[in-house]
């Protein structure tokens, strides 16, 4: 049999989060260890043997197994837990209290544990992200620093800071403790957003390391909703901007592998069993007291995912759900939208005086997306030099080759207009 | 058709999950391509890195590993093909051979000469 896709990135996930909660955090590195050996292991049969027929069960067993010889060879060099110390000194108890802690009702949260440890409240959120890529997701430093567009020196560092403050932490996190769980909520619904984020409109170039990081957040915010109570209005709220965000991935890339705005997507590649996913978690996510950003984002998200061409869309709509978006969570860039809501509205002359009118729109001196939208609403009235200059703004601070090559496009498009009608006259 | 022993020496799985997975999944495809040419007599067995090796009159037993870590032995396959240029050819698709591994194809005596 074929082995489900990413399967030792999602195992690793878990393996890691179940051996860590027996280790201790401070034994992390342990835990990891373990694991890589039961990955090596599970390659060296595999590969001539076949995968068996339930490879997560294989991998728990030789990681079980693994995790003994461990604490056998470890038990006098490293600390555990009291208790675990205790049983683990002898022969007779050492196998059975390992046996105990893998049973399935004890793995069962492990990773929704993990999950709560990574977003400490003394890390970084860049820092949380990271460490959920890589313990719950299985990436490799190199893996999360090709996501980020970051140096291997530099991921590697903030890991290895971040493992720290994780492992000072002595123990993983306790979900049943009410009070901490729901102070620590808002964190884990952040930084799955950010993560969802980075894949959906970060600088990655490619595509497809970029569309793994939108199914890991949704992967993740999952596990959340299996959750009693992880499972509140606020979480359907993000699990809904996901998949209706993620419904349209497929649109962003043409046939020929070119980025394509929003505007000329080929609306039928979008996913609609994800956009029906989405609208159920719109729904559930309707039912508290609860208006946060991810909401809206998901108000908005909806709008676009259901309208039947840009022409159809209901812009006065989103233009008063980004108003709203302002403000509980103002940025420039959610400005930046709503003006170009307001463009698709009401005309290229109110997009651009909206978009002129952002009080610190200086911060969006190095986003490609303000110079394409000034570039586009000159376009529309014709100016086409100034859009010309526009895009040639956009250009020179697009983030990777797929966005130089979009803009490129775009200003070659720009120009054929510019002759015709030049030669008019 | 004669019989020829592929021995998989070094090679690593990969650091990452992810590359685990591609490796592993390289080693499918080849497997399944050798095996629907008619190739597989025995897709064989993986072996442990570490044994024992007893050794001369005195039969001493010392710990294995037995060769330089890229030199180990990991696993063997049972392979038919029509004469050692073939058998050699097929080598050339396993997957270990671009982790730094190597095939190392040796024909099993025929009985009747």
């Amino acid at each position: 049999m074929q082995p489900s896709e990413h399967l030792f990135r999602h195992e690793a996930g878990r393996m890691v989060a179940t051996l860590t909660r027996i280790f201790g955090t401070h034994n992390l590195a342990l835990a990891e260890d373990v694991v890589q050996d039961a990955f090596c292991r599970a390659f060296e049969v595999w590969k001539l043997r076949g995968v068996p027929e339930n490879p997560s069960a294989w991998l728990m067993a030789t990681a079980k197994n693994r995790a003994i010889d461990a604490l056998r060879r470890e038990r006098t060099a490293r600390i555990f837990e009291p208790e675990l110390s205790r049983l683990i000194r002898s022969e007779w108890t050492l196998a059975p209290a390992v046996e105990e802690l893998f049973a399935t009702g004890a793995v069962k949260d492990d990773l929704l544990r993990m999950m709560f440890s990574c977003c400490h409240p003394r890390l970084p959120e860049e820092s949380q992200i990271s460490l959920m890529l890589n313990i719950l997701c299985g990436f490799s430093v190199d893996e999360v620093a090709g996501a980020f567009v970051s140096t291997h020196a530099a991921i590697e560092k903030r890991m290895s800071r971040a493992k720290k403050v994780l492992a000072g932490s002595k123990r993983i996190f306790d979900v049943s403790a009410d009070s901490e769980f729901s102070s620590r909520l808002p964190a884990v619904q952040r930084a799955l957003y950010l993560l969802f984020n980075e894949g959906y409109h970060g600088a990655s170039a490619e595509s497809a390391v970029r569309a793994d990081l939108c199914h890991e957040a949704i992967r993740l915010t999952t596990v959340l909703l299996e959750h009693p109570i992880a499972a509140t209005p606020t979480t359907y709220a993000l699990a809904a901007l996901m998949h209706l965000h993620a419904a349209r991935l497929p649109g962003r890339i043409d046939a020929s592998g070119h980025l394509s705005s929003m505007f000329d997507q080929d609306r039928s590649r979008w996913d609609s069993n994800l956009v029906a996913d989405g609208q159920r978690f719109l729904d559930l996510s309707a039912t508290g007291p609860d208006l946060t950003e991810y909401h809206v984002e998901a108000a908005i998200a909806w709008v676009h995912a259901t309208a039947i061409s840009t022409r159809e869309t209901d812009w006065q709509r989103i233009v008063s759900l980004y108003e709203l978006l302002m403000t509980i969570r103002p940025s420039p860039v959610v400005a930046l939208n709503r003006a170009i809501a307001i463009g698709q509205h009401e005309g290229a002359a109110r997009g651009l005086e909206e978009i002129q009118a952002i009080t610190d729109r200086d911060r969006l001196a190095t986003y490609p997306f303000y110079f394409a939208a000034l570039g586009e609403f000159e376009f529309r009235r014709k100016s086409y030099d100034l859009a010309q200059e526009q895009f040639s703004n956009a250009l020179r601070v697009a983030r990777n080759p797929m966005e130089k090559e979009f803009f490129q496009r775009r200003i070659s498009a720009i120009n054929k207009h510019g002759n015709k009608a030049c030669s008019a006259v | 058709m004669s019989e020829y022993v592929f021995l998989y020496r070094g090679g690593e799985a990969g650091r990452s999950p992810e590359r685990v997975q591609q490796s592993m999944q390289k080693w499918m495809a080849w497997f399944k391509e050798l095996g629907q040419k008619g190739h597989v007599k025995d897709q064989g067995q993986p072996l442990e890195r570490a044994g024992k090796l007893v050794k001369g009159k005195q039969k001493t037993v010392t710990d294995g590993p037995f060769a330089e870590a890229k030199d180990v032995v990991g696993g063997y396959t049972l392979i038919e093909a029509r004469d050692l240029e073939q058998a050699v050819e097929l080598s050339k698709g396993c997957p270990i051979l671009e982790v730094d591994g190597g095939v190392e194809v040796r024909p099993v005596m025929k009985l009747n000469m």
